[in-house]
């Protein structure tokens, strides 16, 4: 009997090919979106990685001995014994012949604060071998490549470590260096324990120095990785809908050929047995094309192939990829989980099926009731408003942003249907009337397509718009605070003015940076002078400011301040505010300060050496050519003797961030129309199968006078309306993601909120490519329609019906 | 004259024998025409190409005046909104549509509703109760009242009715059948009736049967 029923189950889909590849694509698609969001995520990551790698140890904070001399072996075991939570760590550079030189970075891979330690390609790398004898050396494979001859360490590539760095133990380093024993400085864990004696006690000779700026800039991309983690959830959840889609359909069509088997007495058990195996097998069919079309769309989609695919497929295997197991699982994983949870639906409502049931496919038997649809949104969004408002903690964060989701799709039927409904009662003419009131009998059918296109929508707008605010911030934050393209720290008074003279030489522009804590207008925050310089006039943008702002601010009649202050103190342009004793300044101009957790005050450099003349500047900008700034690093360190440390190039670092931000960038909008035209695809599947449903419903209004041609018109004219009104619903739904991502998520993560940009040209050609999807997938059914022959239309009055 | 079919020829696609071989039937206007023969004799096929439904191999059809042969399709649709109203057998309504919707459906497609005159005729047909209900709220019988009240509401000149009352039990059949004669003959429209009851048949002035493709 089995053999009979796989004959009859199998039948179906080799008499209708058309359905058995809809449902087939369908899950391919469902689990390719997954698949491709997760391997643009990897990517995505393994970039930021490698930008926060240049960042290198001034992400932690350190501890430096005050004079620039080296730090001696016994300090830094007293401090361990204290209970200080250090890890030393020296610096060199290594001289090949003739080229640059490679920088060398020993730390103690035992204590070393997490992050730090490289990571190298493959696993070749054994923690005895980075502690004992000759050791390894990690680095890029550029710079192993330029090492000197006398290094025999064994040199393994490692591609998250900075451009142009190599990192060892630090016996071996001290070796390499010949400054045996010596430390130059030790870096502080993050998490330090409370009770341990000051430092003023056990090391007076040493300085603590907190995290660099460029700290800010780690936590931007901490955050982004949250966010498009979040995002390949949303995926998830499109490429859910468009599974149980497919299933749906696909049990839809085969009702009567189901009635009929169990009329013809086929134990119902075994049916869906043979049923629930059959979806399996096309689950992992389907999965396996799923998850190869993913990773062939990412891999497409990201510019730099060779580069990613590494960082992708895992091991290169004698020229041809391997996938990871666990890209392969986890795409497996939903397309079979997708299906199990589709196909629970779909077998339990076979299983109640009246043997006399109706063997035409029924479009309102797939929907839930709007009512029940309707409060179930209602819930959900509540759930979501009320954690928004008193919510606490990123898990919190994250049902927040699953019960926006699931309760915005939720609510886009019933939403839809009163739109439609409203529209039908202000229609005019008879057509008009009929064309509502047919679209909203159209609904149920469509309304999984239809919600698989909102969320796709909402993803789009959602994830340009994070990803747009994102990159203003982050270029805006890296405009202003990094405009230079050295910057160095002087370790004393000999050195800033050594530093200070080299105006005179290739430097354009020498810029010192002065800071004083202080609380303004209730707030605490930092005071800075600056030096009237066009690095600022060109590269600061103002959110507010009186015209001639700069003239204004470099007489010393105003001063600028951060957008953090003007919100949280309630300030306005031309307010007067105290800034020191005897000084009181109107603000001139409101700056955007991203990343930054407190206020602060710009004023003129005359006036801040005036106020607080004990500040002597030890930090400066430098303005030069770019490809003279490691002639000026190594004459830096030659003449004055600056730290390598001390120097942050942050031109190259710069740059580096911005490409991988534009890559992502790149891949992001590319990902945005992948999601389309999968939504577009669900369209299809769902208007196709309708088409055979809806001969009754047309043949009359046929009969009475439409042509073919007019008819078709509608139903594309339909499928238009539907993806516009849906397409109305995206945004508002897509910017609450974004800004529950961006307000809500990233506080909880990062205790920041990252500010959030509209870009409503995005958005309207996110909704015209929408409304071309649909049109696209309208189209077929709408020509087949056109073409029908009378005769078909006609066989719906026939008796034989 | 009101209808006019001259050697009518039909053959289904894929079908090895013509269903009409040479149909000729004339029409005019307030006649009153009962079309019998036997199931699948080509009666309804016959209807369709009358009411310009369908198109004719050979042969003329000529609609109050207006030769169908070549006629575009949306040519053909204008007829069928102002000058002809179809009664199938089943399922006539929009289903989307309440019954009062459903009745004022064509005559507004015509261009000639009236509302007065249309809950005139939802009242004659019994339907006054049911106008905000849905084709798939009704009985047969009433659905079939709905129909009927559809095709009138529009004042076409000509009425095709398709075994209007094959799918009612007898005594519902006959009292839709009476409403619409009555009705039709009110109007002055003419009127082509397509029953296999020789009792129903037997009520309409002129006779037709439909046999081996050719009328007698
Ligand atoms: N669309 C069609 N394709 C092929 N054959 C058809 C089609 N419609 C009707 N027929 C055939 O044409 C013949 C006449 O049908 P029909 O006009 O419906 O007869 P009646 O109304 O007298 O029962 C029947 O044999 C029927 O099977
Ligand atoms: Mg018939």
């Amino acid at each position: 009997m089995n053999r009979a029923i796989w004959a009859a189950l199998i039948g179906h889909w080799r008499r209708n090919p058309l359905q058995w590849i809809t449902l087939v694509a369908g899950l391919a698609l469902g689990t390719a979106l997954w698949a491709g969001v997760q391997a643009i995520n990897a990517e995505a990551r393994a970039s930021y990685a490698a930008a926060a790698a240049t960042l290198g140890e001034t992400r932690f904070a350190m501890l430096r001995p005050t004079s620039g001399d080296a730090i001696a072996q016994d300090t830094y075991i007293a401090l361990r014994r204290a209970g200080w939570d250090v890890s030393p760590l020296i610096e060199g550079r290594l001289r090949p012949s003739k080229e640059s030189p490679v920088r060398l970075i020993g730390i103690d891979p035992l204590t070393a604060p997490m992050g730090l330690l490289p990571t190298p390609e493959g696993a070749q790398a054994e923690p005895t071998a980075f502690l004992t004898g000759p050791g390894q050396v990690f680095g890029p494979p550029d710079a192993l490549d330029r090492l000197p001859a006398t290094v025999t360490a064994a040199r393994i590539a490692a591609p998250d470590v900075a451009p142009n760095t190599v990192i060892t133990d630090i016996g071996v380093a001290q070796r390499l260096l010949g400054r045996a024993g010596k430390i130059d400085r030790l870096l502080l864990a993050p998490d330090q324990p409370l009770t341990r004696r000051p430092l003023a006690e056990i090391a007076p000779g040493l300085e603590l120095i907190p995290p660099q700026e460029s700290a800010d800039m780690a936590r931007l991309t901490d955050s982004f990785h949250l966010n498009l983690t979040a995002f390949g959830l949303l995926s998830f959840a499109v490429g859910l809908f468009i599974v149980h889609g497919a299933i749906g359909l696909a049990f839809e069509q085969r009702r009567a050929m189901l009635r009929n088997l169990r009329a013809l007495g086929v134990p119902l058990p075994r049916l869906l047995a043979l049923m629930a195996l059959e979806l399996a097998a096309f689950a992992l069919i389907a999965g396996a094309i799923g998850v190869a079309l993913g990773y062939g769309v990412a891999a497409a989609l990201l510019p730099d192939v060779a580069a990613s695919l590494r960082g992708l497929y895992g091991a290169e295997v004698s020229g041809s990829l391997a996938l990871r197991p666990a890209w392969w699982l986890s795409g497996l994983a939903l397309a079979l989980g997708g299906t199990a949870l589709a196909g629970a639906g779909a077998l339990w409502s076979l299983a109640r099926m009246p043997l006399l049931a109706s063997a035409q496919p029924q479009a309102r038997a797939r929907a839930l009731r709007p009512a029940l649809q309707a409060a179930l949104a209602l819930g959900l969004l509540g759930l979501a408003w009320a954690l928004a408002l008193w919510g606490t903690g990123l898990r919190a964060g994250f049902v927040m942003l699953g019960a926006l989701l699931l309760g915005g799709a939720l609510a886009l039927p019933p939403l839809l249907g009163v739109v439609l409904r409203l529209s039908q009662a202000r229609a005019k003419g008879p057509v008009a009337q009929w064309f509502w009131a047919d679209s909203r009998q159209q609904l149920p059918g469509l309304s999984l397509a239809l919600m698989a296109l909102l969320l796709a929508m909402a993803a789009n707008v959602g994830v340009s718009t994070m990803v747009s605010s994102f990159r203003l911030t982050f270029t805006g934050f890296l405009d202003q605070r990094l405009a230079a393209e050295l910057y160095v720290t002087a370790a004393d008074a000999r050195q800033a003015a050594a530093i200070e003279a080299l105006a005179d030489g290739p430097v354009r522009a020498v810029l010192p940076l002065m800071s004083v804590d202080t609380k303004i207008a209730g707030q605490p925050a930092t005071l800075h002078g600056l030096r009237d310089d066009p690095t600022y006039r060109d590269n600061w943008r103002f959110l507010q400011s009186i015209p001639n702002a700069w003239d204004a601010f470099a007489k010393g009649e105003g001063v600028l301040i951060n957008e953090q202050l003007y919100r949280r103190a309630a300030l306005q342009l031309g307010d007067v505010i105290p800034l020191a004793q005897g000084l009181r300044l109107p603000i001139v101009g409101i700056y955007g300060d991203y990343g930054n957790p407190v206020g602060q005050v710009s004023l003129s450099e005359s006036l801040f050496q005036k106020s607080f003349p004990q500040v002597a500047p030890r930090r400066f900008g430098l303005r030069l050519a770019p490809d003279q700034v490691p002639a000026l690093q190594e004459e830096l360190t030659q003449k004055i003797g600056l730290a390598e440390n001390a120097m942050i190039d942050q031109a190259a670092l710069k740059a580096l961030s911005r490409s991988v931000f534009e890559r992502t960038f790149a891949v992001t909008t590319a990902l945005n129309l992948l999601t389309l035209a999968v939504a577009g695809f669900a369209m299809l599947m769902s208007l196709l199968t309708l088409a055979a449903m809806r001969l009754p419903q047309l043949a009359p209004v046929w009969a009475l006078g439409l042509t073919r041609r007019r008819l078709a018109l509608l139903d594309l004219a339909r499928a238009l309306v539907l993806a516009a009104l849906t397409g109305a619903l995206a945004l508002p739904l897509g910017l609450a993601l974004a800004w529950a991502l961006l307000a809500v998520v990233n506080v909880e993560a990062f205790g920041w909120r990252l500010p959030m940009f509209l870009f409503p040209a995005d958005y309207a050609r996110l909704n015209l490519l929408a409304l071309a999807a649909a049109a696209l997938a309208a189209l077929w059914p709408a020509l087949q329609l056109a073409r029908l022959p009378p005769a078909q239309l006609l066989g719906v009055f026939r008796n034989e019906r | 004259m009101l209808l006019d079919l001259q050697g009518v020829e039909k053959t289904y696609p894929g079908a090895d024998a013509p269903v009409l071989r040479g149909v000729s039937l004339r029409l005019a206007a307030g006649d009153m025409l009962a079309l019998t023969g036997e199931s699948g004799s080509g009666k309804s096929t016959l209807l369709h190409l009358a009411g310009g439904l369908d198109t004719a191999d050979a042969g003329r059809v000529a609609l109050a005046g207006t030769d169908l042969t070549g006629l575009s399709d949306a040519a053909r649709a204008g007829l069928r909104r102002t000058t002809v109203g179809v009664i199938f057998q089943q399922f006539n309504l929009i289903p989307s549509l309440d019954v009062a919707a459903n009745i004022a459906f064509q005559a507004r497609l015509a261009g000639r509703h009236d509302p007065d005159k249309t809950a005139a005729l939802a009242a004659r047909l019994g339907l006054s109760a049911h106008l905000r209900k849905y084709p798939e709220q009704l009985s047969g019988g009433q659905q079939q009242r709905v129909a009927i009240a559809r095709t009138l509401a529009a004042a076409p000149q000509l009425v095709l009715a398709d075994e209007p009352t094959g799918n009612l039990d007898e005594s519902t059949a006959d009292g839709v059948f009476d409403l619409l004669c009555d009705l039709v003959a009110e109007t002055g429209a003419g009127l082509v009736l397509v029953t296999h009851s020789t009792r129903l048949a037997a009520k309409l002035p002129r006779r037709a049967h439909l046999h081996a493709g050719v009328l007698t």
